[in-house]
């Protein structure tokens, strides 16, 4: 079972756990061409390796929290 | 013995069974040649189709298939080989239905058994809501020509009696959206055989070749690195679905791909008992019967995005608990395999097919977890736009720009959890 460092309750099993993914800054809605406006709905990074991301620890805390995790093998550190 | 271009037949099986020697192998292996026409990368049922149909339909035989593994390593030899049309879009629907038509002429065009076997496919609904999109793709169907139709509990349980039909259970079917031509196929036959029939036309395939960086010079490519050298080429096609960011990456498109893991389990082979391909969305599952008796269980992605081929307890503790809550009857069984792939993953699960702000870099990705069934009209369109250097009708609606433009292709209705 993958474990999740949740800052709040420690660590706890990513079943407990919703994804919430990559963080994307929006851009200006008031000013946004509608191009730039889906590149902020659409694109990704999905990299392979360490990513900062974000996630909600639904049967938990029920808070939104960052954590760092190796996308290939899910191994997972608290984010600094 | 059968020479390499010999055929494969009956007589040849039986004269070499007598002999007891050694198949010759089905495709060579060569020396990277410093250039190609074409560079397919990843061998996989789409890199493979590509570039057979290149060289069959438009005699482009310099071409050069690349994968970091072995052939068919990848989704292509991971996937539950379920075919099927009936999609929800008028695009989707065609598509999909050319390449069954390919599938069903296969084996004879490739000499090789491909084992498609056409029993009939049912998506169950449990509620108003996917009963009410069920009457909808049916129409969508029915208009496109193929063969659709809502079907009632009863109607079900004639086709498949061990389905609980009663109205006891927690989800109880309301009826299902029955298509009679979809069905399964031996998805390893299908990767050899295009590998052989390639191999027979002179595309070179490298396995064990890694892709590192591609070469973009003023927009336009001009070769790729691999761990065994350089190799220059006008032509770079991205077929490596699950790994198609860093390939896209390397180029430098952009693409609104995210890799999700999606598993698979197998049980034990019993007596024939399944006749049909049964697909549950509300219970996030589907099974069907191999010709070996094997029960293959899916269900949807794993829930975060990840490159990880490891399969989890979750996984099959849900799957269990949602088979059986359709089939009770199949409590006593065991599963002997569970395993997991990679899905490229798009916001319209639709596919990602054709050209790129970089010239000569095409796109054949975002086959989330229903590509294998478009592996022959992908090869067939994929190799028509590279020929002709224009975009063939039939996958105009699945451009990259499309994403830029808010013309999304949503399929999401139909392809989320019946793959
Ligand atoms: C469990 C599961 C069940 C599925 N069920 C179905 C189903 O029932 N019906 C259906 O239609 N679809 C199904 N799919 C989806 C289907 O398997 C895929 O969409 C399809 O196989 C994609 O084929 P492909 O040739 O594009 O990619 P793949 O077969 O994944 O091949 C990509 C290849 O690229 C290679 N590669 C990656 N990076 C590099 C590099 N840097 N250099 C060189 N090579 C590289 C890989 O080694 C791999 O072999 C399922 C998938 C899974 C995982
Ligand atoms: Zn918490």
């Amino acid at each position: 079972m993958i474990e999740l460092p949740c800052p709040w309750c420690g660590p706890r099993g990513v079943s407990e756990f919703r994804y919430v993914g990559e963080g994307a800054t929006r851009p200006d809605p008031a000013t946004a061409t509608p191009q730039e406006w889906r590149a902020y709905l659409y694109l990704h990074e999905n990299a392979r390796g360490w990513v900062r991301e974000n996630w909600y620890h639904t049967a938990g805390c029920r808070r939104f929290f960052k954590l760092e995790r190796e996308t290939e093998s899910n191994e997972t550190r608290a984010a600094t | 013995m059968i020479d390499r271009n010999g055929k494969y037949s009956a007589i040849s099986l039986i004269t070499h069974g007598l002999r007891k020697s050694e198949w010759p192998r089905a495709w060579r292996a060569h020396d990277l040649r410093k250039s190609y026409d074409v560079v397919v990368i990843g061998g996989g049922v789409h890199g493979l189709a590509t570039a057979y149909y290149l060289a069959k339909n438009h005699g482009i035989t310099n071409v050069a298939v690349l994968d970091k593994g072995y052939l068919g390593g990848g989704g292509s030899g991971r996937n539950t080989a379920i075919l099927r049309s009936n999609y929800l879009t008028p695009e989707g629907v065609r598509f999909y239905d050319r390449s069954l038509e390919l599938y069903r002429h296969l084996a004879a065009d490739l000499n090789f058994n491909v084992m498609f076997s056409r029993r009939g496919h049912l998506t169950l609904a449990h509620n108003d809501g996917s009963l009410r999109t069920m009457r909808w793709r049916a129409e969508v169907n029915k208009l496109q020509g193929i063969d659709s139709q809502v079907i009632d509990p009863a109607q079900v349980k004639e086709l498949v009696p061990h389905l609980d039909t009663s109205d006891e259970t927690r989800y109880p079917i309301l009826g299902a959206l029955y298509h009679p031509p979809g069905g399964i196929i031996r998805h390893d036959a299908v990767v050899w055989g295009y590998a052989r029939a390639a191999d027979r036309l002179g595309v070179h395939l490298h396995q064990k070749t890694e892709v590192t960086g591609i070469d973009v010079v003023n927009e336009r490519v001009t070769g790729v690195r691999t761990n065994r050298g350089a190799i220059s080429a006008p032509i770079v096609v991205n077929c490596t679905a699950g790994w198609s960011t860093l390939i896209s990456d390397m180029a430098g498109v952009r693409t609104p791909v995210q890799t999700f893991p999606l598993q698979a389990a197998v049980t034990e082979p019993v007596r024939p008992f399944l006749h049909a391909v049964v697909v549950s969305g509300t219970l996030h599952v589907y099974v069907s019967q191999t010709d070996r008796g094997e029960l293959v269980f899916g269900a949807s992605v794993d829930p975060f995005q990840s490159y990880s081929m490891r399969g989890s307890l979750e996984f099959v503790e849900g799957l269990a608990a949602h088979v059986l809550e359709l089939m009770p009857g199949l409590s006593q069984m065991r599963l002997l395999r569970q395993w997991a792939g990679l899905c490229d993953m798009t916001p319209d699960y639709s596919p990602i097919m054709g050209t790129t702000p970089v010239e000569g870099f095409y796109l054949d990705v975002g086959w989330g977890t229903y590509g294998f069934k478009a592996g022959p009209v992908s090869g067939e369109s994929m190799a028509q736009a590279i020929a002709t250097r224009s975009t063939p009708e039939i996958i105009s609606a699945f451009g990259l720009d499309r994403f830029a433009e808010g013309e999304l292709v949503g399929e999401k209705g139909a392809a989320a959890v019946g793959h």
